[in-house]
């Protein structure tokens, strides 16, 4: 299994930058988004972003709402998200947890960190919260060994950006627009400023994301920053489909056309 | 009334919030990134404010020429009947504009909004009084207003949609999640991490994250410094229980602050008991819920086993949030206000016995508020005085009120 600093290295050498690919776990079915999430990897995914279902997620728009809710109406549970990295995480890719707070301190941050390093997990990217409300959490996993993937937005000071990066690890997530997740038609010349500033504050990798579901986007965005986050489009494309394995066809034909986007070499 | 005149104010020293906007473990800031900086100028912007004498005096104008500050207390001698003979004295916001202690906080938000040079306001509502004072300090200030309600609200509160409406709002209705309140905040949340850089989010209620529990109290605190000052002319002494009810618990926080150095003073927060705690179907956040994240700070949740949040129910649409501000989990913790939940039945018991006693329609909110003075006057003697907050008038619940006694109310309402 590589890690995230290994495939940013592997990333950079090829010349391109990573491609990350979100689902929550639980939908369609606990397994339907294991089968999605391998199916991403096969289409040339290079990381998994595993979310944590949750009842009230206001950084998400519609679309991850409606598939996070269906998740939810179908029972999935803490644990299923631990057996899905479980799962995912044995294709080889980085496999993270995209959540909200509340959850992980539920479960207890220590107990869920843990878990989460025993089942191959590679990190957190947490929602809402940020450096100073995330002591326990610091700790824990600095003593997992996760990285801890904050989110810097185009409203955020210098002075936050410092203070975001220097708890950082992993990568950073950059917001690439004011707004919550969803399929936008443009990247936001926002995006592009907000990479800039963030690297003048750190030598972590830098991924873009919130809005981007083409390949022409991630093209875009691959030439300033190390990489793409896509996820409301891959939501999209299983919640359209007739079933769900046409849905998880559609999630692999996304990722592969993503992939020629983030830049094309390598292969997987 | 100033919101900081030190000779008005007693010390809450140890019962403030750290810099930070924790108390103890409870309080905080928990939102995505993008919203810390507006946060950020909302709370320079308020540190300015409360020390301003411009801004004091706009503040302490609008509230006499417009509001109708200071509301009077009423000595309600037939209704203390009901109270074992203590003598039960009620704290009138339901007598202010629009009909309920919301108008205190908007108006100061609202000031606060044009001081940061911003032209337009969301807020969220539940029963909808919330959302009529935001559209009311809207119209009144010049500035675009969109509330979020659920949708499910809408329906139970078309009269309140209409009176947004009639005021120049937008009113949104949100169709996600449960269709209620809490899914109303995340809607609200969503806007402005889109729209923030020209839009302020005016909270109802002393929860969210900081700055908002701290500044919504500072904004509510006149009803206590003025109910003090009114019992001590009355009495001649403190009164020796303060009551309130608590959903999100502004009211409660407005009319407590006062006397949180008063040690002598008991404070109770009744929530929502809905059907009964042990049904399950209820708002009792302090009696059945437990710590936990929810809109943006740590506070007592009602949530499952994966903190997952969990419906919450209550008659009242005011008091029906599944969340409540941190400084109530804190005083909870502390056990400096005592908390205690009444039933949608007891809540419209002591509905009734106010409309008849001392013919006033109070809120069903305030109603669960006078149903626990009741008890805590038979349980203080007849030599107690208790202090509650009557927070807003039943017009809006008249059509509740008329189907749970099986009258007939005719057509819309609720």
């Amino acid at each position: 299994m590589s890690s995230l600093p290994e495939l940013f290295e592997r990333t950079r050498a090829e010349g391109r930058a990573a491609l990350i690919g979100y689902l929550p776990a639980g939908f369609p079915t606990v397994d339907g988004a294991i089968d999605a999430m391998v199916a991403m990897v096969e289409g040339g995914v290079d990381a998994i972003e595993v979310g944590l279902p949750y009842s009230d997620p206001l950084l998400d728009g519609p679309t991850i709402q409606a598939a996070v809710d269906r998740a939810l109406q179908t029972g999935a549970t803490t644990s299923d998200v631990l057996d899905t990295v479980r799962a995912v995480a044995q294709t080889g890719v980085p496999t993270l947890v995209m959540s909200y707070w509340n959850p992980i301190e539920r479960f207890g941050v220590d107990r869920f960190a843990h878990a989460l390093a025993e089942a191959g997990g590679s990190g957190v990217i947490t929602a809402d919260i940020t450096p100073e409300e995330a002591g326990d959490w610091l700790t824990a996993s600095e003593r997992e060994g996760l990285a801890r993937v904050f989110l810097v937005a185009p409203s955020s000071t210098n002075d936050r950006i410092a203070l975001t990066t220097a708890a950082a690890s992993g990568f950073v997530y950059a917001a690439a627009v004011m707004g919550v997740t969803g399929a936008r038609d443009q990247v936001a010349p926002a995006a592009r400023e907000l990479v800039e500033r963030t690297r003048a504050q750190t030598s972590l990798p830098i991924c873009v994301g919130l809005g981007v579901s083409s390949g022409g986007q991630a093209a875009e965005i691959a030439q300033f920053a190390d990489g793409v986050i896509v996820g409301s489009a891959f939501v999209r494309a299983l919640l359209d489909a007739e079933s769900t394995e046409a849905g998880i066809e559609g999630v692999r034909a996304l990722a592969a056309e993503l992939r020629v986007g983030v830049g094309a070499p390598g292969g997987t | 009334m100033s919101i900081d005149s030190p000779s008005q104010q007693t010390s809450v020293d140890g019962y403030d919030a750290d810099s930070t906007g924790h108390w103890g473990r409870f309080g905080g800031r928990f939102v995505p990134e993008a919203l810390v900086a507006a946060l950020d100028e909302l709370t320079a912007a308020f540190e300015q404010a409360r020390t301003d004498p411009d801004f004091i005096a706009t503040l302490a104008h609008l509230q006499r020429t417009y509001t109708g500050r200071p509301s009077p207390v009423t000595d309600a001698a037939r209704l203390a009947e009901h109270a074992g003979g203590a003598r039960i004295l009620l704290k009138r916001e339901d007598l202010n504009h629009t009909g309920s202690h919301k108008i205190n906080n908007v108006l100061g938000q609202a000031l606060l909004t044009q001081r940061m040079g911003k032209t337009r306001v969301i807020a969220e509502t539940g029963a909808g009084q919330h959302g009529v004072a935001t559209a009311t300090a809207c119209a009144l200030l010049g500035l675009e207003c969109t509330v979020y309600m659920g949708a499910e609200d809408t329906r139970r509160q078309a009269l309140n949609v209409a009176r947004m409406e009639l005021l120049g709002a937008e009113v949104v209705a949100v169709e996600t999640g449960s269709q209620t309140l809490k899914d109303a905040i995340n809607d609200a949340m969503r806007d402005w991490v889109t729209t923030v850089d020209r839009t302020h989010y005016i909270l109802g209620t002393v929860t969210g994250p900081h700055p908002f529990p701290t500044m919504v109290r500072d904004f509510q605190r006149v009803i206590g410094d003025e109910a003090r000052q009114q019992v001590l002319d009355l009495t001649g002494a403190l009164p020796d229980a303060v009551v309130a009810c608590v959903g999100g618990g502004s009211n409660a926080m407005g009319i407590f602050t006062a006397f949180l150095g008063d040690v002598g003073v008991r404070l109770y927060g009744f929530e929502a008991g809905g059907d009964g705690v042990e049904t399950g179907r209820h708002a009792a956040r302090m009696a059945g819920g437990s710590p936990g994240v929810l809109h943006g700070t740590r506070t007592y949740v009602m949530q499952d086993e994966m903190g997952q949040t969990v419906a919450s129910h209550s008659i009242s649409a005011g008091l029906d949030y599944p969340g409540v501000g941190p400084q109530h989990a804190w005083l909870h913790e502390t056990g400096r206000a005592t908390y205690a939940p009444v039933t949608d039945a007891e809540a419209m018991a002591a509905f009734e016995l106010v409309c008849r006693t001392e013919g006033i329609i109070p809120a069903i909110e305030s109603a669960h508020a006078v149903a626990g003075a009741l008890q805590v006057g038979r349980d203080l003697g007849p030599d107690a005085v208790v202090l509650v907050n009557l927070s807003g008038r039943g017009d809006k619940d008249v059509a509740t009120a008329a189907s749970w006694f099986g009258i007939s109310a005719g057509e819309g309402g609720a």
